[in-house]
This record gives C-alpha cells, structure tokens and sequence, in this order.
C-alpha cells in the first residue's frame, strides 16, 4: 500500500467515528498541553532566577571561609578557621591584588526588629560603606552606614524597603529608634525598593555596621581576635580579569593564613553560582515534565483502549481485507497509522494549546510575582516525537492483534 | 471449540478445468465451506493436495497466500460484505489497494460497469438494494482480473427475481470472457439453472461425500 493509501484509509475510519476519535485525541492534546505549559513555566522560572542574578553584576567574586571540598568551617588545626575583616581588607592591594577593586564584607545575624508594638523577624547584615557600591543597593530616604559608624561599632541600621513599611507603614522612619534583639538602634536610612529577583530579598533585610552585628548581636567570635566575615564579596575591575583575580586572592589568603595544605577559604563567581542554579533549575523543569507526561501517558492509554475496540469492532472487515489480499503486514500498518495519527495530531493540538496557555500565562501576577514562562521549539519538538512514540508504542500491541486475526474466524466474526 | 479433530471433506478429488463453471453443493455441515476456504486458499488442507494453476497451495505461508488471492481468487459472499463507510467505488477498489494496481479509480469503474453498475459508483451500500450490493460485491471480485471467481450462496440474502440476475451476471462472465467460475450453494435450482446452458460441456456439480 502507497503511504498515500495508508493515510487516507486511517482518516477515513478515524472520521467514521468522529466523537470516538476527538475525544481520544483530546487525551492526548491535554497530554501534550500540560507538557509544554509546565515545561515552559519551568524555563520561565530558569530564566527570571538566572536573569535576576545577571543583574547583580558579573565582576563580582565571593570569597567564604571552609574549603570547598568540605562543608564545615573547621580547617586544619592552628590554621584561621574563619575571614576576618582584615582578611578582607588585605585583598585590596595593588600590589599582590591587582585585579580587585573593591571589597565589601558581610556577616549576617538573625534578629528580631521591634517598632513600637510591631515586630518582624529579619537577616541582619553587618556591612561596611563599600557595600552600597558593591553590591548596588540604593539609599531612598536618609545615608547609608559610615566608615564612623564601622569604627565607633554605632548602634545604627538601614531598614530594608519592606522592613519599614511593615513596622512604619507608609511614614519616613529616619531618625526613630528601634530595638533589634534587645538593642536599642537608630534608623539612619531606608533602602530603595528592589522588586522581585534576587535583588528583592533587600527588602526584607536590614543593615548595619559589620563591627556592630560582631560585637553586639553575633554569638561566635573568632579565637584569634579581629572581626569575622561570613563571605567577602570582591568587585573585580572588568569582567577579563575574573580569573586572574582568583588566583591573585587565592594566594594573598593562603600566604597570610599560612597555608601549605587545603585551603580554609573558596572563591566562587557569580557564573558558577548561575551555573549551579541552572542545574537545580534544570530538575525542575525535567519534574515538571515529568508529572505532566502522566497524563500524557494517561493518553496514550487511552489510545489503545481505543484501538483495542476497534479491532474488535472491526474484525470483519478485517477479514475482508484478508480476504482481498491484505498481508498482515498491510492489517499491522493500518491500524498503526491510525494510532499515530490520532497521537500526532493530538501532539499537534497539544502543542497549539500549550503555546497559548503559557502565551496567556505569561507576565501575569502570582502571589505579588509577576510569572515568567518562556516556550520555546525545542519543548514542542520534543512534545511532538513523545506523542508519536506514544502512539507507535500504544498503537502496536492491538495493530498486531488485528493482522495476527485469522481471516475466515475474522470473515465469521457477527 | 474442541481440540477434537473432524475429518472433512475426506476423499475428494475434483480436477476444475480453466472456463468452467460449476456448483458445489450439499447440506449444511457437509464440509462445502472448508472446500471453499481451501480453493480459496483462505485455508490450507492439514492433508491432501490443492494445487492452483500448478501451484502447491498447501505449502505456502500467509503472504503468500494473500497475494494469491489478491490476484488470482475472487470473493463473493453471501452476505456481500461491503465496507459500509465506503462508496461502491471504494469498496471495488480495495483489492486494488493490496498490490500494485495502478489507475485504480478508472478500474474500479471498468468493473462496476461490467456488471451495470457504473451509474451508482459513489453510492455507499446503505443506499443500494441487496441485488445492487451484489453486483458491488462481483464486481470487487472481477476488478484484478481473477483466474477464479468462487462465490459462496451468492443469492442466499436475495429474492427470487436478483438471484436470477445474479446468477445470469455470473453465467456471462463464464461464456463471454471465459472466467472460471465455482459457485456453493445449497439451492438446487441455481444447480439447474448452472448446469442447463452447458450442460453437454464439462459443467457439473461436484457432490461431496464429506465426513
């Protein structure tokens, strides 16, 4: 039989039943549908996460203390198990450091920041002034924190955009006090509101001296003496200098922390973090997929209880076919065909609906973040072979029932 | 169905010369059915021989077997069974499709004009009568050009005044284009009418002795 042949005689017994088949493809077109829908959810959410972290800038490189083999902050005995502020101040040297241009340090506590009779629970970050560069926070109302606050450890804060507007509402809160595990501080400035993205989680933070949360609200200190850092955020000169500026921090560290073994610091990037976010990412979209190809299969079951029937239903006509020269083989490709069709155009469909729900879906707002989705053909490719596999795979068991029929049994069959 | 083995068909030897034409018959359970599936090669005999045109039919596998009917058997069955979703062209196309048949529309059409149908080509079964289905069903039979037309009750679901039209469809395909014709029947005048126009020549009733 010519393909031509083969696919007009599916579509005509595929529309000898109209109901039967549209809703058997419409197992299928919601298979598919739920597929590229989630999936392109899933890179939108990839996409929003990788693209927020972009804007944090790309010359930046954090340094931590503990190796990068092993999760704790215990090195090697008599080593520095922890940075310290003079560690991080020691990497700008043009001399052994060439490549940074500025460092900024944190350490963060927890704390409970009260305000009259509200309260919230918030990261503190202990910051010194070159943060706000740094890391591109910007000040709406009142200064950032002072090299003076750093050395008189000032018990003063910068109230993070959200943070005010819980405890102050829409009032300027400069100038108040609040308590923050106890302490009384003084508000000296509130943060620019950063939306959504990575940048955002400033909103719900609050800074102050790096000196402050040592002193007054961190619980461990180093035994060596000298403030403690939790990560060094480093800005690099230009984006080609990031590997150099690696290197060049790797051995001031190791030199002033004496190290001949493992190192107790790493240095990472923001490319390594994107990097490692898109793999997590990744799963989430292969996850997504996933619990949606339940349905698909769900589908493709559907499919083959179909088909079963219709071989049952159809077992005389078989027999004529048989009867008229049909080979199995000609018996096994109609009944594929049909299988596949109904498959195939179900993943078409599929993939029609799947485009204008995630078009639909696109920039709308979910729980105060606008929602990303981002299709793209490969989904839809990919959609489109699962469906054909799927009907090829569903199809074959009762395509082969059919041609194995004997055809007088078949001719018989009431 | 038992796995207990019924002999039938047991002892019978029939020579069917090309041209001829001529009616098996018996009553019912007398094995004219298993003859039937065997010239048709439908079936295969578990013993004995049944050679088509020289060919030993009994040794050959199933695609085999469906090329031979493709090519040198038709069919025409007592219930006609036609494909109710297809026209009467469709239907006489089918055998047309499993093969290498070219300009099949314009033979198809050919075929359904031999028997006098060429004016309802695109009715579907439902729409014609059962004497119109019929010759539907003869003319799928004739549209490859078959060494052997075997028709099984041709005329069982007919009145009287269609079997007679049938019956004389088939009586002229035999004389005018010297097509082999068996026809099983369990209707003695068919038997008569059969054997009447030839019946000094090699036309006769091979009776069975079955069982």
């Amino acid at each position: 039989m010519s393909p031509l042949t083969v696919l007009r005689t599916a579509l005509l017994s595929l529309g000898a039943n109209k109901l039967r088949s549209s809703l058997t493809l419409l197992g299928i077109v919601i298979g598919v549908a739920a597929v590229i829908s989630l999936m392109s959810i899933g890179r939108g959410v990839q996409r929003t996460i990788t693209a927020s972290i972009q804007a944090l800038g790309t010359n930046l490189l954090f340094v931590r203390p503990g190796a990068a083999s092993q999760g704790g902050v215990f090195g090697g005995l008599g080593s520095a198990s922890t940075l310290t502020l003079d560690d991080a101040y020691a990497l700008v040297d043009t001399v052994y450091v060439p490549s940074v241009s500025a460092v900024a340090p944190e350490l963060r506590a927890t704390g409970q920041v009260v305000a009259g009779g509200k309260n919230t629970r918030t990261q503190i970050i202990g910051v010194t002034p070159e943060y706000q560069f740094v890391r591109n926070v910007p000040v709406a109302s009142g200064q950032f924190i002072t090299w003076g606050h750093i050395e008189n450890t000032s018990q003063v804060v910068v109230l993070g955009s959200r943070v005010s507007s819980t405890l102050f509402g829409f009032r300027d809160p400069v100038g108040q006090s609040v308590r923050i595990n106890g302490r009384l501080f003084t508000i000296i400035g509130v943060l620019k509101s950063m939306g959504g993205g990575a940048q955002g989680l400033f909103d719900d933070q609050v800074l102050v001296p790096i000196t402050t949360t040592y002193y007054r609200l961190a619980s461990q200190r180093t035994s060596q003496g000298g403030v403690t850092v939790q990560t060094v955020n480093v800005q690099v000169r230009s984006a080609d200098d990031m590997d150099n500026a690696v290197q060049e921090i790797a051995t001031a560290l190791r030199l002033r922390h004496r190290i001949t073994g493992d190192d107790d610091f790493n240095v990472s990037s923001q490319e390594e973090t994107i990097e490692t976010l898109e793999k997590t990412t990744n799963t989430l979209v292969v996850f997504l997929g996933a619990i949606a190809s339940i349905s698909l299969l769900v589908g493709g079951i559907g499919i083959m209880n179909i088909m079963l029937v219709s071989v049952t239903e159809r077992t005389r006509e078989i027999g004529i076919r048989k009867a008229m020269g049909a080979k199995r083989r000609d018996i096994l490709l109609q009944f594929i065909s049909e299988a596949t069709l109904l498959s195939l155009g179900g993943g078409g469909a599929g993939v029609l609906l799947g485009l204008v729900l995630s078009r639909l879906m696109n920039g709308r707002s979910l729980g105060g973040q606008t929602f990303q989705t981002a299709f793209s053909s490969d989904i839809a490719v990919l959609a489109l072979v699962v469906s054909a596999v799927i009907g090829l795979f569903f199809g074959i068991y009762p395509a082969f029932r059919a041609a194995r029929l004997h055809p007088i049994e078949a001719l018989r069959y009431e | 169905m038992g796995k207990v083995e019924v002999p039938a068909l047991q002892g019978v030897s029939r020579i069917i010369k090309e041209g001829e034409m001529l009616a098996i018959m018996g009553p019912s359970g007398s094995g004219k059915s298993t003859l039937m599936n065997i010239i048709g090669c439908l079936d295969v005999p578990t013993s004995g021989r049944y050679s088509l045109a020289g060919e030993e039919v009994g040794r050959l596998g199933d695609d085999r077997l469906a090329e031979i009917r493709n090519r040198k058997i038709g069919f025409v069955f007592q219930t006609y069974n036609l494909l109710h979703r297809l026209t009467a062209l469709g239907n006489v196309e089918l055998p047309l499709l499993y093969g290498n048949g070219h300009n099949g529309r314009r033979r198809a059409l050919e075929a359904l004009e031999r028997v006098g149908l060429g004016h309802r080509a695109h009715h579907r079964p439902a729409e014609l009568s059962g004497g119109e289905q019929q010759r539907v069903g003869i003319a799928r039979a004739l549209v490859k050009n078959p060494s052997i037309l075997l028709a099984d009750e041709p005329t069982g679901n007919l009145d009287s005044r269609s079997s007679y039209e049938i019956i004389a469809i088939l009586q002229r395909l035999n004389q005018k284009e010297g097509l082999t014709v068996i026809i099983v029947t369990h209707e003695a005048d068919i038997d008569e009418q059969v054997r009447e126009p030839r019946q000094a020549t090699s036309v006769g009733a091979a009776k069975e002795q079955g069982r």
